[in-house]
C-alpha cells in the first residue's frame, strides 16, 4: 500500500505533464497546418533561425 | 476583411510614407492559393513572396491553401504581391475573412477539451481497473474508496471543463422548448457524476465516475470530427470566393493604369482587358473589337464577336484584341443581379433539410428519457427505495446515451470526406454528403460538364498533313478555341508547328498572313472567300491559300471520355438521368445521344432550369443537378444536391455542394458511391448501437449492470462504431440500386 502513496502521484504528475505538452503545441498554433510541417521538416533551405 | 495593423511608430515620429528607411509598419493580409500541392510549391511561394522588398514575413499554410504575409503597406500593395505570385505560376487572391476564424477557434477549443477529457479518461480508467481486479481478489475496502475518491478528485473537474460544450447546447435547447442529442447526453453525464460522488461518500460500489469521463471524451472526438469537416467545407468555399475576385487594369481619366482588385471596382471606371484574360466586370465596350468566349455564361461554346458599344459580361474571356469595358451601374437588370436572386430564392429551400442525427435525436431522445422514468417508477413501485430505485434509472441513463449516433456519424463523415478528396472531389457543404444520398435523379448540363467545353477537330483524318500544318502556323497566334483545336490536332500528329510572320488577327473574322505563295487565310467562310473563293459543303472554319480551294475544317465540343460510361451505370443503379441545357436543339440531341441519354431539353433559361426542377421535385424526386455554368448556377442552389467541375464559373462553384477536378465524370460515380455507402454506414452503426441496447438496456432496468458492464459497454461500442466508419476509406465500393426508393 506505501508504494501507491508515491506511485499514483507520479502517475498523474506523468499525465499531467503530457496534458500540458498538449495544451502548449495547440496554443502555439502546431495542429493548424498537419500538412506543411510534415514537408518543412524535409525542406533543405528552411530557415529556422529567428528572425533578427 | 480583418488586417491586423501593428503601429510601432515611436512617440514624436511623424510616419513618412516615402522614407523607405521607415519600415515600423506592418500589415498582415491572408491570400488564397489555388495550385499549392506540396512541400516545393510551399518553399517557392515563401521564397517568392520574401523576395519582393517591403514583405517581412511570409508564411504558407498548405492544409489549408493560404499564405499569410506580412509587409509594409506603404512600400508595397497587395496587387503586386498577387502578380509576382502570377508570374511564379500560382493563381493567388486575397482571403475573403468572413466567419471561419470563429470556427476554427471553436475547433481548437473542442480539441482542448478532448485534451483534458482524455487525459482524466486514461487516469480514471487506471484506477478503475485496480478497482475491478481488486474486486476478484484481496484488495480491502479502504483502498477501493480511497481509489473512488482520487477518481472524483480527476473526473470532477475534468467533466465540469469537458463537457460544457453538451451542457450548454442542452440548456440552449430546453430554453427553445426542444429536445437535442445533447439533453440525453447532458442528464447522463451530469447525473452520472452526482451520483458516483454521493456513493463515494457512502463507501459503496456504485461508482460511475469511469464511465462519465470515458462518455465525455467519446463524445467529444465525435464533436470534434463534425466541426472539422465543417472548418475544412467552409475554408474550401471561402478559398473559391476569394479566387473570384481578379485583379483588374483600371485606367484613369488621365490615362494613367493602376491594377485594383476586382471587388474595388465602382461603375463607370474604364478597365482595360487584355486577350485572354477574363472580363472582371458587367460593361460596356467603350474601345476596340473582339471575340468573347461566354461559355460560361451561356453554355453556348461558340465565341462570339463583340464590337464597340457591345455588353459584355463579368466571367466572359477576352479572346482576340485587347479592349477597354466601362463597368455599367450593377443595378437590378445586370445578369448576375437577376441570377444572384434566383440563387437567394433557391437556396431558401434548401435551409429546412434536417440532419440525420438529427432526425434520430428527434426520435431517440424521448425514448430514452421515458425509459429512465419508467425504471424509477417500476422500482418505487417494486418498493425498492428512491435511493436504489434512482440508481437504476440512472444506469439506464448511461447505457442509452447516444453515443452512437455523437461519434458514429462524424467519424463516417471524416472517412468519406477525406476519401472523397482523395479523388479530387472537394466537399464543401458539411451536410452535402446526405444530401447526396438520397439523390435519385441526376441532371446534367451540357458544355462543360457532360463535354470538355472546348471544341475538338472532327474531320482531321480528311485534311492533310501540309495543309493542317499551314493552319496550325496561323493557329498558333490565337487564343480563339478553334484556333486552339488545330492547333491541338496539330501536335497530336507530330507535325512541326512555326508561327507564321505578320499574322493579323480580325476579331469576328479570322486570321491572315502573307507569304510567299500570296495571303493565307483562316476564319469564317466569308473572311476565306476573300482570297480562295468559296467552296460547295459546309464548314465552321476555312483555310484557304490564294487561287487554291478553301479546305473546312469541323469541329465538335466532345463528350467527356468517360461520360458514356457513367450515364450508363447510373442508368444501371436505377437513377433518372436527364439533360437540360441552353444550347441549341442539334448540338444538345447529338450530345445525348453520344452519353445515351434518353430525356434532354434544348434552349432552356436559367429559370427554365428551375422550373424543371420544381418539376421533378414535385414528381417526388430528389435531384442532383451537375453543371459548372453561370446560367446552371440557380439550378445548383435550387437542386437537392449539386456538383460542379473545377473549371467552373465562379459563383457556380460557390453555389455546388462539391467541386470536383480532372477531365473526367468519373468523380460524380464516386461521390454518390461514397455518399450512399457513408449513409448506409451512418444507419448500420446506429444498428450496432441499437442492438447493444437491446441487450444492456434490459440488464440496467432490471438492475444488474455494476460500474464495471457499464464502462465496458460504453467503451466497446464507441470503438465498434468507429472501426466500422474507418472501413469505408478502404472499401471497394459499388453504386447500389435505388430501385424501390421511390
Amino acid at each position: 500500500m506505501t508504494a501507491l502513496a508515491w506511485l499514483i502521484p507520479c502517475a498523474l504528475a506523468l499525465g499531467a505533464v503530457g496534458l500540458v505538452a498538449f495544451i502548449w503545441a495547440l496554443n502555439s498554433g502546431q495542429f493548424q497546418d498537419l500538412e506543411g510541417s510534415g514537408w518543412r521538416a524535409i525542406s533543405d533551405d528552411e530557415d529556422d533561425k529567428p528572425q533578427p | 476583411m480583418d488586417r491586423a495593423l501593428k503601429l510601432g511608430v515611436a512617440d514624436g515620429v511623424a510616419f513618412d510614407a516615402d522614407s523607405p528607411r521607415l519600415e515600423e509598419r506592418a500589415e498582415t493580409l491572408s491570400l488564397v492559393i489555388e495550385n499549392m500541392h506540396c512541400g516545393a510549391c510551399m518553399t517557392s511561394i515563401e521564397r517568392c513572396l520574401k523576395a519582393i522588398p517591403g514583405v517581412s514575413e511570409a508564411r504558407v499554410n498548405l492544409s489549408a491553401r493560404r499564405a499569410s504575409v506580412t509587409f509594409d503597406p506603404a512600400r508595397v500593395e497587395v496587387q503586386s504581391l498577387i502578380d509576382a505570385l502570377g508570374r511564379a505560376g500560382f493563381r493567388a487572391a486575397e482571403a475573403v475573412e468572413a466567419s471561419g476564424d470563429q470556427d476554427v477557434a471553436r475547433a481548437d477549443d473542442l480539441l482542448r477539451r478532448l485534451g483534458v477529457a482524455g487525459f482524466a479518461a486514461a487516469n480514471v480508467m487506471l484506477l478503475s481497473v485496480s478497482v475491478w481486479a481488486g474486486q476478484a481478489s484481496d484488495m480491502d475496502k479502504a483502498a477501493a474508496t480511497l481509489f473512488h475518491w482520487l477518481s472524483a478528485l480527476i473526473a470532477m473537474p475534468a467533466i465540469a471543463y469537458s463537457a460544457q460544450p453538451f451542457f450548454r447546447s442542452a440548456l440552449e435547447a430546453l430554453k427553445g422548448r426542444r429536445l437535442n442529442m445533447d439533453v440525453p447526453i447532458s442528464l447522463g453525464i451530469s447525473l452520472a457524476t452526482v451520483m458516483s460522488l454521493y456513493q463515494t461518500m457512502r463507501g459503496t460500489s456504485h461508482v460511475y465516475f469511469d464511465a462519465a469521463i470515458m462518455l465525455t471524451f467519446f463524445l467529444l472526438i465525435g464533436r470534434y470530427l463534425d466541426q472539422r469537416v465543417r472548418v475544412r467545407a467552409r475554408g474550401a468555399a471561402e478559398n473559391l470566393l476569394g479566387l473570384k475576385a481578379l485583379g483588374a487594369l483600371v485606367l484613369d481619366e488621365d490615362g494613367t493604369a493602376r491594377r485594383v482588385s476586382a471587388r474595388a471596382l465602382q461603375p463607370g471606371m474604364k478597365v482595360q482587358v487584355a486577350a485572354g484574360e477574363r472580363i472582371p466586370v458587367d460593361g460596356r465596350i467603350v474601345d476596340g473589337v473582339t471575340d468573347v468566349d461566354a461559355s460560361l455564361i451561356t453554355g453556348e461554346t461558340l465565341p462570339q464577336a463583340v464590337a464597340s458599344g457591345g455588353t459584355v459580361h463579368a466571367g466572359t474571356v477576352n479572346l482576340t484584341r485587347p479592349v477597354v469595358v466601362e463597368a455599367t451601374a450593377t443595378d437590378d437588370s445586370t445578369l448576375l443581379a437577376e441570377i444572384a436572386r434566383l440563387m437567394q430564392a433557391a437556396e431558401q429551400g434548401r435551409g429546412q433539410y434536417v440532419r440525420l442525427a438529427d432526425r434520430a435525436a428527434r426520435q431517440y431522445a424521448p425514448a430514452v428519457h421515458v425509459l429512465g422514468a419508467a425504471t424509477f417508477i417500476g422500482w418505487m413501485i417494486a418498493g425498492a427505495g428512491w435511493e436504489l430505485s434512482l440508481t437504476h434509472a440512472i444506469a439506464v441513463l448511461i447505457i442509452t446515451c447516444p453515443c452512437a449516433l455523437a461519434l458514429a456519424v462524424p467519424a463516417v463523415q471524416v472517412t468519406a470526406t477525406s476519401r472523397l478528396f482523395g479523388k479530387g472531389v472537394v466537399l464543401k457543404a458539411a451536410d452535402g454528403l446526405e444530401r447526396l444520398a438520397e439523390v435519385d435523379t441526376v441532371v446534367f448540363d451540357k458544355t462543360g460538364t457532360l463535354t470538355r467545353g472546348a471544341p475538338v477537330l472532327s474531320n482531321a483524318r480528311d485534311i492533310d498533313d501540309t495543309t493542317l500544318a499551314e493552319a496550325a502556323s496561323l493557329a498558333i497566334s490565337s487564343r480563339h478555341p478553334y484556333s486552339r483545336a488545330v492547333l491541338m490536332a496539330a501536335e497530336a500528329r507530330g507535325l512541326d508547328v512555326r508561327p507564321a510572320e505578320g499574322v493579323i488577327e480580325v476579331p469576328g473574322s479570322g486570321l491572315s498572313a502573307a507569304s510567299a505563295s500570296g495571303e493565307r487565310r483562316l476564319g469564317s467562310a466569308s473572311w476565306v472567300e476573300g482570297v480562295a473563293g468559296l467552296h460547295s459543303g459546309t464548314g465552321s472554319l476555312w483555310y484557304g491559300v490564294a487561287g487554291q480551294a478553301p479546305v473546312a475544317f469541323h469541329f465538335d465540343d466532345a463528350v467527356r471520355s468517360d461520360a458514356a460510361d457513367v450515364v450508363a451505370n447510373l442508368l444501371r443503379a436505377g437513377y433518372g438521368v436527364y439533360l437540360v441545357s441552353g444550347d441549341r436543339e442539334e448540338t444538345v440531341r447529338r450530345v445525348a445521344h453520344e452519353a445515351g441519354i434518353e430525356t434532354w431539353q434544348a434552349a432552356v433559361r436559367p429559370d427554365g432550369k428551375i422550373a424543371v426542377l420544381d418539376a421533378l421535385k414535385s414528381s417526388g424526386r430528389k435531384v442532383l443537378m451537375v453543371g459548372d455554368g453561370l446560367n446552371d448556377a440557380p439550378a445548383l442552389a435550387a437542386a437537392h444536391a449539386s456538383l460542379s467541375p473545377s473549371s467552373a464559373a465562379d459563383i457556380s462553384q460557390t453555389a455546388a455542394d462539391a467541386v470536383f477536378q480532372g477531365d473526367e465524370l468519373g468523380p460524380v460515380l464516386e461521390s454518390l458511391r461514397v455518399a450512399r455507402a457513408s449513409q448506409g454506414m451512418a444507419i448500420e452503426n446506429f444498428a450496432i448501437a441499437l442492438a447493444y441496447n437491446a441487450v444492456s438496456v434490459p440488464m440496467a432496468m432490471a438492475g444488474h449492470v455494476t460500474p464495471l458492464i457499464a464502462a465496458l459497454a460504453m467503451s466497446l461500442s464507441s470503438i465498434a462504431v468507429t472501426l466500422n466508419a474507418l472501413r469505408l476509406k478502404t472499401a471497394r465500393l459499388r453504386l447500389s440500386s435505388v430501385r424501390g426508393r421511390r
